[in-house]
């Protein structure tokens, strides 16, 4: 019953911002283009290292282009979701607007997470999963049911990761106001998961996987597609994933509490 | 008579930015973290040994980079998403009113962040000087006059470019979506992640002829101690600026004249 009543609204949810995004035809248009070329650009950077080395970190450029389709797909999901829902929540918290999203009689995550959509993100999806394809018939992977599960498993759990990240740090709006550029902080950071976790130095390495496990989120799918993954890595990111949603959620619960709105 | 009053308009204007900016302190500190992505980069770089393979030492690179931050930090242009947010929100029709072009104001607005930005820029270096304390280096008095020049001008050029694109917004409401695919070009060639030496030949045949390289290898090489042709890096900035400002000129003539503010 309530599930049926959210899969309603965020049916609305979607007609209402799809309508609203359209309007902006061209736009869409030149954010194709843009994910295009950002594509092209890293391909091009990754080529500029493998240039004299055979290997990055235990690479080859062919297993690397898998981090780059994985983090291509990942991309075009927060380009669709994350960064249009979860940037608004400073606007709310600044405006005071968030009164309203609040006394609605639905979950206040769901509404925040979930209202927008920004359709020029789901192309930039699209051109992740043609080169991920690419990259299965140059690497000559084999397609089986087992390798299927783990994949999406390992995807699904670095959405989930990534989700909790953008969402804790646009939770701590509640206390600092104006957190427009840690969102910037943790964008340049994410940037690193465009390369394979081992071409980095040891300390790192570590910070990025204890700290911001930006490690998990490109890499581990990555391993799956090549077969190279171990067992634990994978109960492990699922592990991550879990706990990362669970805090999310009760930090949000919990920093609510502290809001208090624009004129009182 | 008109040049003191034109030195009071200008003064007055970075004494108001300089103040806005001061409040947001914490906001800035976390935009000067965000632009640590040429720090990832050299630790791929020296972390695989790729820079043995374009004959510049470890020592050089790290100081490339290094280099390559301080332009960037002070680079940094946004004009574009503050006119757009002005235009939209029918801010210009006051400023247009003003015998001043709206420009000098977001001018002066990046003159001030960057004077408050420069202490949280030197604290970046300080933590990389302790990590890396072989890249130390004092680089003499004319070099680093020359290199502040080359900076700014870089500066300059990007000012233009992005005034050029936030005065289609003249013409189309969402101008920043063109600037963020500019943006794509500006962060792969410009050598904010791999110095320009190392770019393959096909690249390098063509890439002087563009703005890109001017804007961070260029300033960068120089104020670090690498290899560089310094009277033609500086003569091609000045040739882009007397290049660019004609064009914006003359589009923000045309802009103003189809400018219909809002409600009317």
């Amino acid at each position: 019953m309530n599930l049926r009543k959210y899969i309603k609204v965020y049916k609305k949810f979607l007609h209402t911002s799809l309508a609203s995004e359209l309007e902006y035809k061209t736009n869409i248009l030149v954010d194709l283009i843009t994910a295009i070329l950002s594509l092209v650009g890293s391909i091009f950077l990754l080529s500029i290292f493998f240039q004299n080395n055979g290997y990055i970190g235990g690479w080859k450029f062919e297993e690397a282009l898998i981090i780059q389709a994985i983090y291509t797909i990942l991309n075009g999901i927060t380009n669709t979701w994350f960064n249009p829902n979860l940037t608004e929540i400073v606007k709310h918290i600044r405006e005071g607007t968030l009164d309203f999203v609040l006394l609605k009689p639905i979950d206040s995550q769901f509404f925040i997470s979930l209202k927008k959509i920004n359709p020029s993100g789901f192309l930039e999806i699209m051109l992740g999963f043609l080169l991920l394809f690419l990259c299965i018939r140059i690497n000559q992977i084999n397609l089986n049911l087992s390798f299927l599960t783990l994949s999406s498993i390992t995807l699904s759990c670095s959405i989930f990761i990534l989700y909790s990240l953008w969402f804790f740090i646009s939770t701590t709006t509640i206390w600092f106001v104006k957190t427009w550029n840690a969102i910037e902080v943790l964008r340049s950071f994410l940037y690193i998961g465009r390369f394979p976790l081992n071409s980095f130095s040891f300390s790192l390495r570590i910070f990025f996987s204890v700290f911001i496990p930006i490690a998990f989120i490109t890499t581990i799918p990555s391993e799956v597609f090549l077969g190279l993954s171990v067992l634990w890595k994978i109960l492990l990111e699922v592990i991550v994933a879990a706990l990362f949603l669970i805090t999310s959620r009760k930090f949000w619960l919990f920093a609510i509490k502290f809001y208090s709105s624009a004129s009182s | 008579m008109i040049s003191n009053l034109i030195k009071r308009k200008i003064f007055t204007l970075l004494k108001v930015q300089y103040s806005n900016m001061l409040e947001y302190r914490v906001e800035i500190a976390l935009w000067a973290i965000s632009g640590i992505i040429p720090f990832f980069m050299l630790n791929i770089w020296t972390n695989n040994n790729l820079n043995e393979s374009i004959n510049i030492s470890d020592a050089l690179l790290s100081r490339y980079f290094l280099c390559a931050f301080f332009v960037r930090q002070f680079s940094v242009v946004w004009v574009v998403f503050s006119f757009e947010e002005d235009s939209l929100m029918g801010k210009v029709s006051p400023y247009l009113i003003q015998p001043l072009n709206p420009f000098f104001r977001y001018f002066a607005q990046h003159l001030a962040e960057q004077i408050t930005r420069f202490p949280f820029a030197l604290i970046i270096a300080f933590f990389f000087f302790i990590f890396n304390p072989e890249s130390i280096w004092i680089p003499n008095l004319v070099i680093l006059l020359l290199s502040i020049v080359s900076t700014f001008l870089s500066f300059l050029i990007q000012f233009l470019i992005q005034s050029i694109v936030a005065c289609l917004c003249f013409w189309t409401e969402k101008a920043s979506s063109i600037e963020r695919l500019l943006f794509i070009p500006t962060l792969f060639l410009s050598g904010l992640l791999a110095p320009v030496v190392s770019f393959p030949a096909y690249v390098k045949s063509w890439i002087y002829l563009t703005p890109f390289p001017y804007l961070i290898d260029f300033p960068a090489n120089l104020l670090s101690g690498n290899e560089t042709n310094i009277s033609g890096g500086l003569s091609m900035q000045i040739l882009w600026i007397f290049l660019l400002f004609p064009l914006f000129k003359k589009i923000w003539s045309e802009g103003t004249k189809k400018y219909t503010a809002m409600g009317s």
